[in-house]
């Protein structure tokens, strides 16, 4: 008996001493960093600032919109905020900083911003030459044009030389309306404007024919217009405009943070975990939602962040489909999700799995 | 020996700190450009743009270079500016001389018209007359012709173009009436110092400026007709003219902008000039009996102008500068064009800004340099 209890004793003792030493090595982790903030600058900077500093548009509602009391939502904005609640465990802690179409990579590339979620298309050209990486596609979008009701087009087939299209300078929209009227054979007159509000402002006084850039922008602008039922957005569909977050060059650690903390929200969705049932799916019995929220595995530590990193997102943010209810759906936007359903519902949304 | 190097020794260090700190900005720039991948270079210049450009003085579409697309913007700024200048200066001039004028009502509004015009800022001003003057014109084809001839809608200014036949001989013309005309005023003037003879000289020049070009219309085969905009429906709702010569709405609101505020300016400078030469001149050259046309031309104004030119110089160089302001209404000018719209599709930040600086300090740099010149050639020459 004697011996047994010096066993358990001696046992207890090497226990102690372990998690001691465990302890103390977890305490001096955290307090030198762990390895892959010390790999990844941008990391370690917000981590020692305290919040995320995104840029977003000067006002897309479902996108990135600010509402009179400087509160940011949109699809876009979640994006920051589940980097946010990703590393530092507040989805609310991030810092937005609104950007023209014109100013954004230069606010990236020179570091005055960490994340770029701005309604911004991927194409190969920005992300292979100018210092960005994108990370992935939270919107799959496409250029559309939007007429007056009352000028009896319906589509753009009945388009004539001498029209006249406001957009957005620096934009994609620019390249792709010359390649289209140009292959149609068409002349026309662009109107450029640096900001989307005096687009919309010229187009609503009569200054031009037609309004064109991404067809969710002109379905958020419309409602933005004086008279919204006098306006259509018409069926064509001329360019692919994947819209996605945007980092620096060089920082792998920080683009994989960005690029998962986005994949989490889509995945989550798939499984069907939401920000009401997070905590309630830690005992589930399918491993691949238990990794989701952090109950198995340990995906984090990859990144130099703690196991609960993506249940946080999920918690906070909700998953794809609850932030595209609320930004996207419910106001009007676009109710339809389109190709942005999930790649098991008919839609093209589809991510590496988290594991 | 030691004067001198005391002289010397603060250029020099005052020259190494600037080559210091533009050597440390350079480096930090490269450095850093380094770390994030981007390249520097101009070779963009000679690449397809593939974007078009609404408004421009030579030809240009997304087909030609960068390069091109430059000169578009270029002369865009160029044109707003000098259209703005001659507007400012002709507006600025009548401001300044009427708020001297002793018709109360006249000073008054003239004096109304400056303080409100210089001190609204130049963007909102901008906006005003973009957003405001789209609000109120008429659709192309609910447009009235003014005397006729011109549309003025919310697609912009519509005129008649001018067809030529034989426009040479029409500009031959008035080359040799203005070098007659500087011809007769050397011989008035000599005239006037050897025998006090008066020529009407400019009743003559007026004359010959007339005469000789109306000359070339009648045996000189010049002919000269219109070619008028005509509207053309392209929906059911949406119209627009073709031939003429169409202005679009952003260079009217701009130019108008521009061209009112600076003018408040201007005016200013007009009456600081005129109030600054003293009573007694004009007095004085009222008692050898000129009349007071003559006071204006030839004693008064030779003396105000000196203290015009060099704040009106400035003038010039704000209002030039302010063009680019344009981006804001999507008038095409060098800062939309290509600080704009071309730095975005190259992601050339640095390349592109550092052209764009230099180019409008150019222009700054050439409109000083005339200007100087000028106030040189009045200025009191001392014997």
């Amino acid at each position: 008996m004697l011996t047994i209890n010096k066993g358990k004793i001696i046992m207890k003792t090497l226990k102690q001493f372990f998690s001691l030493i465990a302890t103390m090595m977890i305490v001096l982790l955290i307090g030198s960093e762990t390895m892959a903030a010390k790999k990844s600058k941008t990391l370690k900077n917000t981590q020692k600032k305290g919040f995320v500093r995104c840029g977003v548009s000067q006002g897309l509602p479902g996108f990135s919109n600010a509402d009179a009391s400087g509160n940011w939502t949109g699809v876009d904005v979640d994006v920051c905020r589940a980097v946010a609640a990703a590393v530092l465990g507040d989805a609310s802690k991030v810092k937005f900083t609104p950007l023209s179409a014109k100013e954004r990579f230069t606010a990236l590339t020179s570091g005055e911003i960490d994340i770029l979620s701005r309604n911004t298309t991927w194409t190969l050209s920005r992300d292979a030459d100018i210092g960005l990486t994108f990370v992935g596609v939270n919107f799959y979008d496409g250029q559309g044009f939007m007429v007056r009701k009352s000028s009896g087009i319906t589509s753009t087939s009945q388009f004539k030389s001498g029209i006249s299209a406001c957009t957005n300078i620096g934009t994609t929209t620019e390249l792709n309306m010359r390649d289209f009227f140009t292959s149609k054979g068409i002349s026309y007159e662009p109107v450029a404007f640096e900001k989307a509000d005096e687009v919309v402002a010229a187009y609503d006084a009569g200054r031009c024919d037609t309004y064109t850039t991404d067809k969710s922008g002109l379905a958020a602008q419309r409602t933005k217009m004086k008279n919204p039922d006098e306006h259509i957005v018409l069926p064509e569909t001329i360019s692919k405009e994947p819209l996605g977050p945007v980092v620096r060059q060089g920082d792998s650690v920080w683009e994989d943070i960005v690029r998962w903390s986005l994949n989490v929200m889509i995945e989550a969705e798939e499984y069907g975990i939401t920000s009401s049932n997070a905590d309630s799916m830690k005992t589930s019995e399918n491993p691949a939602i238990k990794r989701l929220v952090g109950a198995e595995g340990e995906l984090g530590a990859a990144f130099g962040l703690d196991n609960e990193w993506s249940l946080r997102i999920i918690k906070q943010v909700g998953n794809y489909g609850e932030s595209y209810k609320r930004n996207i759906a419910d106001p009007g936007i676009l109710p339809d999700r389109g190709p942005n359903q999930l790649w098991t519902k008919g839609g093209i949304l589809y991510v590496p799995p988290a594991r | 020996m030691n004067f001198k190097i005391k002289k010397i020794l603060p250029q020099i260090v005052t020259l190494l700190a600037v080559v210091f700190v533009f050597g440390f900005f350079t480096f930090n720039a490269q450095v850093n450009m380094d770390n994030r991948g981007i390249e520097f270079g101009y070779g963009f210049l000679s690449q397809e743009s593939s974007f078009d450009v609404q408004f421009s003085l030579i030809e240009y579409d997304g087909s030609h270079s960068y390069a091109r697309a430059y000169l578009v913007g270029l002369l865009n700024t160029l044109l707003v500016a000098f259209i703005g200048i001659i507007f400012a200066t002709v507006i600025g001039v009548i401001v300044g001389i009427a708020r001297l004028s002793p018709n109360y009502l006249i000073e008054r509004t003239a004096a109304f018209y400056v303080e409100f015009f210089r001190n609204i800022p130049l963007l909102l001003q901008i906006f005003f007359w973009y957003f405001a003057a789209l609000r109120a014109l008429p659709l192309p084809q609910d447009a009235e012709a003014i005397f006729g001839v011109f549309f003025l809608t919310i697609k912009g200014l519509f005129v008649p173009r001018f067809v030529w036949e034989n426009l040479d001989i029409f500009f031959y013309s008035l080359i040799a009436a203005i070098i007659s005309i500087v011809v007769i005023r050397n011989y008035a003037r000599k005239l006037q110092e050897s025998e006090g003879k008066q020529l009407p000289v400019f009743s003559i020049s007026v004359g010959l400026l007339i005469i000789l070009p109306l000359l070339t219309f009648l045996i000189g085969g010049v002919s000269l007709s219109f070619e008028m905009p005509v509207l053309e429906q392209i929906a059911t709702t949406s119209f627009k003219y073709t031939g003429g010569l169409g202005l679009p709405p952003e260079l009217i609101a701009l130019t108008l902008a521009l061209a009112l505020y600076t003018a408040t300016f201007i005016a200013e400078c007009v009456r600081a000039g005129i109030q600054g030469i003293s009573k007694g001149q004009k007095e004085a050259a009222a008692s050898i009996g000129l009349t007071p046309n003559q006071i204006l031309k030839l004693v008064i104004m030779p003396q105000a102008l000196r203290i015009i030119i060099p704040p009106t110089t400035n003038q010039y160089l704000n209002l030039t500068k302010n063009s680019s302001l344009a981006a804001a209404i999507a008038y095409p000018d060098l800062v939309l064009v290509f600080a704009g719209t071309a730095l975005m599709q190259t992601g050339r930040a640095i390349e592109i800004v550092s052209i764009t600086m230099f180019t409008y300090l150019s222009i700054s740099l050439s409109i000083s340099v005339l200007m100087n010149w000028y106030n040189k050639s009045i200025a009191i020459k001392e014997k």
